[in-house]
């Protein structure tokens, strides 16, 4: 109960932005923030809670984009009709590329790489396919109504990507407070013994990468509403893969909050980085790197892992079970 | 369109363009047979090394096959610096750790290059570049033919260090059973660091052999690396003699699908090659089993 | 024989070109705990993980409860009713204690709190009831076999393979041990257990197997056990029957 409540807190918190700042830029930064932790949160359920660590949610998240997006533009369906048929799409990718991975057996690095390959084959053929426009894009036509999912403004904007990211909280805390989420992490912590225990690995690590895939999927969709423009390197492109695994890590990997605090720490950092830099590309992706490489040998358990060490140094307290 | 005419030029410098791939490839399967990762910033290394190469020739008019002979013990050096005093020690031995160190590594490496060298592509200008040799009825082109011959050479060389000297039997100690590699009083620590400079020598070597006739970009070592990870996945995680032939097998194979299916084709075969090998034999046709 | 809660019949493994387990046939009675004895690379624990489901066997079928489970994967196995424990002991690191055991008792309770509720008495029931909300990680070599004695317990199963569940005990924790597994026992678990403690063996167990070479060599009653000369020479080596016979006669 606890946790819902905390859930609500922060939507609440964070919903009252927009009255407080009429600033495109902050609204812009937190949009982008909020997307990040959306897809962050998808690979938070497989890779945090269930320990598969996938280098290729691009896959899923392109394909919500591009399924929305085509839908609109070549068959004239309603935005948010596509948005539900893009979120089915991606969840379907990511059952069929968990299927595969998992009837394979694949574990650790090598399920990492297939799903990176995976990702880049999506790209590629994106890139020369005519039905996404190949290397020249689709573009979705602007439509300034709510029946088309485009506003004027960006709060609007701002309050569905938030409530995108409160229902995703609400969803994983739903999964960790049950038998699937307890089986999932069972999986993750060692396999074998799960197994032994009656888990039925192969279908909770194919349910875990369904919702997975749904998750960053709807992100994938929202981006195609908000920028309009998509393309293969922009829907499919490494740069999601990473952001949607490094805000999650930096954050706590298997936490609730994880996503959402490193989302909002990562792009901190790269617009930081932009200003100081006069926004030269590759620097901001220099610095995530270095992050990621500092967070996993400083503080694996990412910044929600910090809070127990920072509390234990501010308010000391017997480890449990010592003797008094 | 299946005259030997054309299949047998197809074949040969699908040989040569698989020996380079190769290359790439040992050092990638050196590491994983000794340290048991997957060097995610394998890519990122070449790159930096084809950068360096570039830059050797274009400000110091160093030819690249001379600059091979300062580059590797250059890149042995970063190799082995990497892993000892960055890669191991924030891995704290755990897998799942050396694959987001590794990942963080190139993407530190790749962005360092776009931010400095921005994402234009260049290609040098050399002399012979375009110098051809006649073989049969098949023209090839003379650094293709020196790259072909320079990786036998080094695998040669790879394997006399593995067969015959002390640090050659260190690693395949630390590779089998890396406990009584310990007890036996190997430093386990500097072996890994020695291997993964290995690796990135044999990156090093292999950026000079492709400037001749290859471009550079900061993300042009992707495209061979994850050629090289089909290879590796292909021929077995850890086995040399695998990425060897896999390499030459693979070069054969892509060259061979250019000619007969076209170009940007060519990039999704490899790809779903790789896909089909790891879901249905991921140890590879010479790998122990995983 | 009928009634056998498990029967193994000629089952076979192999591994390249050793013969791990070798046309092995056993019956487990209902009710009673019996042992796995043998010297060590015997296939005792193949044997264990053939009936568990991690490894199908070349040959052989394994019945139980009067059907035939043969190549069934572990976790339907877990479902039917066979708990096992692993020689290496193996928790969930990250999680306590309590939910550790959670994921056992949440085989037959979806509800969440329900599960932990349960998880808790089987705690208790071992032992660990003091330590239920501590890491698993932190917990002694002791505490980690009652733990993962516990997970096993947690599924309720009908049949429990332990798997050298007291090995890494100082004596007093065996001898702490040990009445943990008669109670277990005691409420109509079958128990099936490789076993090197023999002390443990001997009063426990109803009946004991010896295993060597892949072979069963021997079976019976403990005392019958320890005194053939097969056995003996199985452990000790060729001739050491006829030696320590010899010895006796002149000591």
């Amino acid at each position: 109960m606890k946790a819902y409540l905390s859930i609500a807190a922060v939507v609440a918190v964070l919903a009252v932005v927009p009255f407080v700042t009429a600033s495109n830029a902050v609204l812009n930064f937190l949009v982008m923030a909020l997307l990040i932790a959306l897809a962050g949160q998808g690979w938070n359920l497989l890779g945090g809670y269930g320990g598969q660590y996938s280098f290729g949610h691009a896959a899923f998240f392109g394909t919500g984009a591009y399924v929305t997006a085509i839908l609109q533009v070549r068959y004239g369906i309603n935005a948010w009709l596509g948005l539900l048929i893009g979120i089915a799409a991606g969840a379907l990718v990511g059952a069929v590329i968990g299927a595969l991975s998992f009837r394979s057996g694949l574990k650790g690095s090598y399920f990492s790489l297939v799903t990176l390959a995976f990702a880049e084959v999506f790209r590629i053929v994106a890139s020369v396919t005519p039905i996404t426009g190949a290397g020249v894009g689709t573009l979705i036509k602007l439509d300034l109504r709510p029946e088309a999912f485009q506003f004027q403004s960006r709060a609007p904007f701002y309050w569905i990507a938030l409530a995108l990211v409160g229902l995703s909280l609400v969803l994983v805390r739903a999964i960790e407070q049950s038998r699937f989420g307890a089986y999932l992490v069972a999986i993750r912590e060692n396999e074998d013994a799960a197994e032994a225990l009656g888990v039925d690995a192969f279908k909770v690590k194919l349910a875990a990468m369904t919702i997975s895939a749904a998750i960053t999927a709807t992100a994938g969709c929202f981006y195609a509403q908000y920028f309009l423009f998509l393309d293969a390197a922009i829907a499919y492109g490494p740069w999601i893969s990473v952001d949607a695994l490094l805000a999650p890590i930096v954050g706590g990997a298997g936490t609730l909050f994880g996503p959402l605090i490193g989302a909002i720490v990562i792009k901190t950092l790269g617009e930081a980085t932009k200003l100081m830099t006069g926004g030269a590309p590759g620097l901001d992706l220099v610095i995530y790197g270095l992050v990621l490489i500092a967070v996993v040998g400083l503080a694996p358990r990412g910044i929600a892992g910090l809070a127990p060490r920072l509390v234990q140094i501010f308010r000391p307290r017997p480890l449990a079970g010592a003797q008094p | 369109m299946l005259s030997p005419v054309i299949l047998v030029p197809a074949v040969l410098n699908g040989l040569m363009t698989g020996a380079v791939y190769a290359l790439v490839a040992l050092g990638l399967t050196l590491v994983y047979g000794v340290l048991h990762i997957i060097n995610f910033a394998h890519g990122a290394l070449l790159t930096a090394a084809m950068f360096a190469a570039f830059f050797a020739y274009t400000y110091l008019g160093i030819d690249p096959y001379l600059a091979a002979v300062i580059l590797t013990p250059l890149f042995f050096v970063l190799g082995y610096g990497l892993q000892r005093f960055v890669i191991g020690p924030a891995a704290h031995g755990q897998d799942s750790n050396f694959l987001l160190v590794t990942l963080g590594l190139a993407i530190v490496i790749e962005n360092a290059l776009l931010y400095g060298f921005r994402a234009d592509t260049r290609t040098i200008n050399l002399p012979y570049a375009f110098d051809v040799v006649e073989v049969g009825s098949a023209f090839l082109a003379v650094p293709k033919v020196v790259a072909f011959a320079a990786v036998i050479v080094v695998a040669l060389a790879l394997w006399a260090l593995m067969q015959w000297t002390d640090t050659g039997k260190a690693i395949r100690a630390v590779a089998k059973e890396k406990l009584g590699a310990e007890l036996s009083g190997i430093d386990v620590a500097h072996i890994y660091a020695v291997t993964f400079g290995l690796g990135t020598a044999c990156v090093a070597i292999a950026a000079c052999l492709l400037i001749p006739t290859y471009y550079v970009n900061p993300t042009g070592g992707d495209a061979f690396v994850l050629i090289a990870f089909t290879i590796v996945v292909l021929g077995g995680m850890g086995s040399i003699a695998g990425a060897l032939i896999g390499g030459l097998f693979v070069g054969v194979v892509e060259s061979l699908s250019s000619v007969l299916l076209g170009e940007s084709l060519g990039q999704i075969g490899i790809f779903a090659m790789f896909i089909i090998v790891l879901l249905v034999r991921p140890s590879g046709l010479f790998g122990a089993r995983a | 024989m009928t009634g056998a809660l498990l029967r193994v019949e000629n089952i076979s493994k192999r591994f390249g070109g050793l013969r791990a387990v070798d046309q092995v046939s056993f019956d487990v009675a209902p009710g009673r705990i019996t042992a796995l004895i043998g010297p060590n690379g015997a296939g005792k624990t193949t044997l264990f993980s053939l009936i568990s489901g991690f490894l199908p066997p070349d040959q052989g079928r394994i019945v139980y409860d009067g059907g035939d489970v043969t190549g069934e994967p572990p976790h339907r196995l877990a479902r039917r009713g066979i708990g096992r424990t692993f020689q290496i002991v193996q928790p969930f690191a990250a999680l306590t204690v309590r939910e550790n055991i959670a994921v056992g008792t949440h085989l037959a309770r979806p509800n969440r709190a329900a599960a932990l509720a349960a998880a808790g008495e089987v705690a208790r029931a071992v032992g660990l009831g003091g330590q239920l909300d501590q890491s698993a990680a932190t917990l002694t070599v002791a505490g980690r076999k009652r733990l993962e004695l516990a997970r096993a317990l947690a599924i309720a199963p009908k049949l429990l393979l332990l798997d050298e569940v007291l090995a890494g005990l100082n004596p007093s924790e065996i001898r702490d041990m040990v009445p943990v597994i008669r109670d277990i026992a005691g409420r109509g678990v079958t128990i099936l257990m490789i076993e090197h403690v023999m002390l443990a063996v001997m009063s426990l167990a109803a009946q004991v197997f010896v295993l060597a070479e892949g072979r069963i060599i021997a079976q019976g009653a403990p005392h019958e056990v320890a005194a053939d000369r097969r056995v003996i020479e199985a452990y000790l080596g060729h001739g050491a029957a006829s030696r320590m016979a010899a010895g006796a006669a002149h000591g």
